[in-house]
């Protein structure tokens, strides 16, 4: 099942890429082999079978609501790009 | 065509807890930007995030107190999208399993009650502030992110700008008796997000709904409600189509406009969250946590009329506030005259309060003051007036109500050789007022009453000069009645 251009497109736009024509094309056909593959999971007979709601057989993970040691200002910048004023500086979005 | 109003409702409050929902950074309120952080709640890669089980308890009261089934069988989901204040370009939140499902709400608007359906209640994270003034940039603080939330949504039932604000007000007023959110508006910490559509009225079919997000007052959103139902009545007479889309309320204007912004589809691609296990709650922890809800408005609002007596009306007025509510019931403990202390808390203090910018939080005397105040009243040692005159200088910071009639010489004049001496003065210099009541005027003995009042400065014990002043005149009449 080959994943069409506009679906190609609309997803890469959601996930902030571009491709050109032939990368959505290709996309197209590797995310198909993707869902074709995930696909065959279709052929097993579930009836009776508990829907999975988390992969992991664990639960109940707390912590306790205490306070721990947080990142200075210098710390937290460090990697960024950008900073002023303290903050991460990012383009102008404007709401 | 007469239309209705189809109002729902989303609620953000923040929990009250000392540190986010996954990390251990603290959740103050104004800190430096960007000092609140670690590498989970800036979304660094690799990090493993871990629930607060203070977020799960507070969730679960919550939803009990809004009435809602609690469930035993709850998980975290990621809705992603991509915008700077949300570093993951995902938020952590629940999708298909929220912690709490249907519950239900009465309000009470005009004298009618009406159930409002409560669609869920999940836990989620805050995101970042981001500051657009200035700078040619957009600059991001992360300290909100990772703050702890419960979303509240509600089923489409409210049908006015009046019922919106009732429901609003009353669940700010329940979260904040349940101690799982401290609720103050000014900083946020609870906001209001605004669905409406309009119908032909009688009609099944549901309108195209817009979306006002973070009213930020109850009177911004019983404004916002007007407005934008008009806007949405007069569209549909000119023969125009809603636009579904979010809009911006300008409190200053009194418009909303829509937010034309790039707004994106949104497709949040929910997923499972991977890094978090499954939240289950036994029966026996419900139970346990509805053992522990405090008394909320409505079980106290019902008390205090059969406990206290006072009316109804009053006892709502009280009961507004976790604070006011508690301050009465120590000032009534104190000295058990309810009425007259609920009369000082819905009048002469709020007034006060505002005036001087203050609130029940920063109030500058105790509730044993107040009780004071009123015993100093009700025994006759001030009169009422006089109250008046203490509660000013008690809010001046002049501490014990006694001392300070004390100090200001204000105790009422019940000696009444004293208050008898004034009155025959007050009565002498005034011929017209008894030559007035010997021909039947009586409305002369209130003119009496207020130059002995004044005589006084207000001191005299008004039950004590009324009798004396009658009897003097009637003595002077020569006749009794
Ligand atoms: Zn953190």
């Amino acid at each position: 099942m080959k994943i069409s251009n506009e679906e190609v497109t609309y997803v890469a736009d959601l996930s902030r890429l571009e491709f050109s024509e032939a990368e959505t094309a290709r996309m197209g056909e590797e995310l198909g082999a993707v869902l074709d593959y995930v696909a065959t999971l279709n052929a097993v007979d579930t009836t009776g079978v508990k829907a999975t709601e988390h992969i992991l057989n664990v639960q109940n993970v707390f912590r306790e609501d205490e306070v721990g040691q947080s990142l200075s200002n210098e710390e937290a910048l460090a990697n960024a790009p950008e900073a002023e004023s303290g903050c991460f500086k990012v383009p102008r979005v404007i709401e | 065509m007469e239309y209705d109003i189809v109002i729902g409702m989303e609620i953000h409050a923040e929990l009250a807890t000392k540190t986010k929902i996954f990390c251990s950074c603290p959740t103050t309120f104004g800190a430096d930007e960007n000092t609140h952080t670690c590498p989970v709640c800036l979304g660094m890669p690799g990090v493993l995030p871990v629930l607060n089980k203070k977020v799960v308890e507070y969730a679960t009261k919550a939803g009990l107190a809004l009435n809602c089934k609690i469930a035993n069988f709850s998980k975290m989901d990621r809705k992603n999208y991509f915008y700077p204040d949300l570093p993951k370009a995902f938020q952590t939140s629940q999708f298909d399993l929220p912690i709490c499902v249907g519950g239900v709400l009465d309000i009470e608007v005009g004298g009618e009650t009406r159930p409002i359906g409560i669609t869920r209640i999940h836990i989620e994270e805050d995101a970042g502030k981001l500051i657009h003034e200035g700078a040619d940039g957009t600059l991001v603080d992360v300290n909100r992110c990772g703050v702890p939330l419960i979303e509240i949504v509600t089923e489409p039932d409210m049908r006015s700008a009046e019922e919106a604000r009732a429901f609003a007000e009353k669940v700010r007023n329940i979260l904040e008796y349940t101690g799982v959110s401290d609720c103050k508006m000014e900083e946020g910490s609870i906001r209001f997000d605004v669905n409406l559509s309009v119908k032909e009225k009688g009609s099944d079919v549901l309108g195209t709904r817009t979306e006002m997000k973070n009213l930020n007052s109850f009177r911004a959103l019983e404004r916002a409600v007007h407005y934008e139902s008009k806007r949405q009545i007069i569209e549909l007479k000119k023969g125009h189509r809603i636009i579904q889309e979010t809009r911006k309320w300008d409190d200053v204007k009194g418009v909303s406009s829509s937010m034309r912004s790039k707004e994106e589809a949104h497709d949040y691609r929910y997923f499972p969250e991977p890094d978090l296990v499954p939240i289950v709650i036994s029966d026996e922890e419900i139970a346990r946590a509805k053992a522990e809800l405090p008394e909320l408005p409505e079980a106290k609002k019902a008390r205090y009329v059969s406990e206290y007596g006072i009316p109804e009306y009053d006892a709502s007025v009280i009961t507004t506030s976790k604070v006011s509510a508690a301050y009465f019931e120590e000032a009534v403990a104190a000295y058990h005259e309810p009425k007259l202390i609920a009369n000082w808390l819905m009048v002469d203090i709020p007034a006060h309060l505002k005036e001087r910018e203050l609130t029940m939080e920063t109030i500058p005397f105790g509730p044993s003051a107040l009780a004071k105040l009123v015993e100093l009243i009700k025994s006759g040692a001030i009169s009422g007036k006089i109250a008046k005159s203490v509660m000013e200088k008690m809010f001046e910071g002049e501490g014990d109500p006694e001392a300070i009639v004390k100090a200001h010489g204000w105790a009422q004049m019940s000696d009444s050789g004293e208050l008898e001496a004034i009155i025959k003065q007050v009565i002498e210099d005034n011929p017209k007022s008894v030559s007035d009541i010997a021909t039947g005027n009586k409305k002369a003995y209130g003119f009496l009453t207020g130059q002995v009042m004044r005589a006084t400065k207000g001191q005299a014990n008004p039950q004590m000069a009324n009798q004396i002043i009658r009897k003097l005149v009637e003595a002077q009449i020569g006749k009794t009645e």
